[in-house]
């Protein structure tokens, strides 16, 4: 890796990152570049070591192997720089139960040299945050959105040169996810790089310039929201059969006509399968009909998670077994 | 989130870096807001020992040491050791309960003095400490304890409980990050404790004790801490009893910080 000083390096450039928790190689060897001021996903089930990159980036687990500049510090040797310039608003709310939404603020706001002016940088950031009216309520009465709202404006104290956000909308309503989506945009708009990751492809595809694909601890795939998509089909067909002793029939059908591999929901009666067009599925719904089997009904839709990694990996995205990683 | 406009708002320019002090003194802050919110804690502190020096005096008060009254005399000083060592142990659950949750990853990503959590846990430990000893010893007094040694007898014997606690605490925050959960510290520390606090001089004299107990009761450091105690509050403290007194929190100081670091660090 290139060691000469660099007057921008990228935000993070990983190169070839274990960790492993015994047996398990939760992060198998993963290059990362992230340039700076962009959003970049990283997009996987639960259990593909998502969570464990992130932590290691932000100096929280040592890597077994591999090397990582942040902001262009060396990870392990100038972890103190690379804290400087990150912030974390991991997956469960690292907030103090116990002391009001203001007090964990000001804690953090002494923490980063504001002294006097804690409290008023903790009332700014609750102002921002719409959490005013609860600043002196304790956190243990906070809702789960009110929390992920104030454990982002924890990490936004000072502003940061890079964000780390572990899936940050997991268990958040419709609502409170699209405030974190525009919260998210808007500070990229101010030049923080963010990291985040997500097992929604869509929550991917909204936010991210760039998508990295991680199953089993490896990258399987990475681009564009775009070039993901041209690998995955930009739609899919799913078809519900009459009779679910016709699938194998229709299922042949189907992939004569569209090409590609069609999947059998787990229900029994449901295939789904990759369609470029709306044209295409047409026509494909047209050989079931000729053939006499009838449908319940259909539906195209944006490829889901699942989807893209069938298309990727030719298995599901079904979550691996814990992974026993330290909280 | 208002606006996108109002993010822009959140931008400050960065403060100086604050030293370790400051951090450690944000975090002593932390200890306090918990006195203040979980004002309930002091009653968990204050319930086991008010309840054994109720029980020892009353009821075997008089057959240990002829009269309540003079087995007060003998038993204040020591259930104070008690009930430092006792509560040592929850820093431990705290810390187990901090990492549980998360709320230390926050600390550890940030540019602080590393070990500026553990001097906030210390701070909420003095304090614990100090305040769990003056109401029980209040309640000594009422019914009927006199230090012999006086005023300054009384501090000098909370600034020795503050020690001992202090380095009695290093066992529990190891337990605190070596254990998943806030319930196994306490169980395992208990387990440890229990023996350490019955087979030694706190409750009564080991003269009546089977030769093989004594020989064990004689060194238990529970025991070397109570005599001294009884020295400084009672009057006639030697150095030697002092010495013998902070010869356990001394040791498992030197030798349990360094490992506390080390696990902390490690995580």
């Amino acid at each position: 890796m290139q060691t000469m000083p660099d007057s921008h390096p990228p935000a993070v450039e990983a190169r070839d990152l274990v960790k492993t928790f015994g047996a398990l190689r939760a992060v198998d060897g993963i290059d990362l570049d992230v340039p700076r001021g962009t959003i970049f996903g990283i997009l996987g089930p639960n259990g593909a070591g998502k969570t464990t990159l992130l932590r290691m980036l932000a100096t929280l687990l040592k890597p077994d192997a591999g090397s990582a500049r942040v902001m262009g510090h060396d990870l392990v040797s100038a972890s103190h720089e690379v804290r400087k310039s990150i912030a974390m608003t991991g997956q469960f709310a690292s907030l103090d139960e116990d002391l009001t939404g203001r007090e964990n603020l000001m804690l953090l706001a002494k923490l980063w040299g504001f002294r006097g002016r804690a409290r008023a940088r903790a009332d700014q950031l609750l102002e921002v945050f719409e959490l005013a009216d609860a600043a002196r309520r304790q956190v243990k009465d906070y809702s789960g959105g009110m929390r992920r709202k104030l454990d982002i404006a924890a990490s936004l104290i000072v502003t940061p040169s890079i964000l780390f956000l572990d899936e940050p909308t997991t268990g958040l309503d419709p609502n409170a996810r699209k405030s974190v989506w525009r919260m998210i945009r808007a500070l990229t708009g101010e030049g923080v790089t963010i990291l985040l990751t997500t097992q929604y492809l869509e929550e991917a595809d909204q936010l991210a310039a760039r998508i990295a694909v991680i199953d089993h601890g490896r990258k399987i795939a990475e681009g564009t929201s775009r070039e993901l998509k041209a690998a995955t089909g930009s739609g899919f067909l799913h078809v519900t059969l009459t009779d679910p002793a016709r699938i194998a029939a229709a299922a042949q059908l189907l992939e004569q006509t569209l090409g590609g591999e069609a999947q059998r929901n787990a229900e029994g009666a449901v295939l789904s399968i990759k369609a470029n067009s709306p044209h295409e599925a047409n026509a494909a719904l047209a050989t079931l009909a000729a053939a006499g089997i009838s449908i319940e009904g259909f539906s195209m839709a944006a490829p889901s998670l699942d989807e893209v990694f069938f298309a990727l990996t030719g298995h599901g995205a079904e979550s691996t077994p814990a992974t026993g990683e330290p909280k | 989130m208002k606006s996108e406009a109002n993010i822009a708002v959140i931008q400050v320019e960065r403060p100086a870096e604050p030293g370790a002090l400051s951090n450690a003194l944000a975090f002593g802050w932390r200890a306090v807001l918990k006195f203040k919110h979980v004002p309930e804690q002091l009653f968990d502190l204050v319930m086991t020992p008010l309840m054994f020096t109720l029980l020892f005096t009353f009821v075997f008060g008089g057959a240990l040491a002829g009269s309540t009254d003079s087995y007060v005399q003998f038993f204040v000083p020591g259930i104070l050791v008690q009930t430092v060592v006792f509560n040592s142990v929850y820093s431990g659950m705290g810390l187990s309960t901090d990492l549980g949750k998360g709320l230390f990853d926050r600390f550890r990503s940030l540019p602080i003095w590393s070990l500026a959590p553990f001097a906030g846990l210390m701070v909420g430990d003095v304090l614990r400490h100090l305040i769990a000893s003056l109401i029980i010893l209040s309640i000594g007094m009422l019914l009927g304890y006199r230090p012999g040694a006086g005023f300054a007898g009384v501090l000098a014997a909370l600034a020795l409980l503050i020690v001992i606690g202090f380095g009695v605490g290093w066992v529990f925050l190891v337990l605190g990050l070596v254990m998943r959960t806030p319930n196994t510290v306490m169980t395992m520390a208990f387990t440890g404790i229990m023996p350490l606090v019955f087979a030694s001089n706190i409750m009564v004299d080991p003269g009546t004790m089977p030769g093989w107990l004594r020989a064990f009761v004689d060194v238990n450091p529970v025991s070397l801490m109570t005599t001294a105690m009884r020295g400084l509050m009672n009057g006639g403290v030697t150095g030697t009893e002092l010495g013998l007194a902070l010869l356990a929190p001394a040791l498992l100081t030197a030798l349990l910080a360094p490992v506390t670091l080390w696990l902390y660090r490690r995580r």
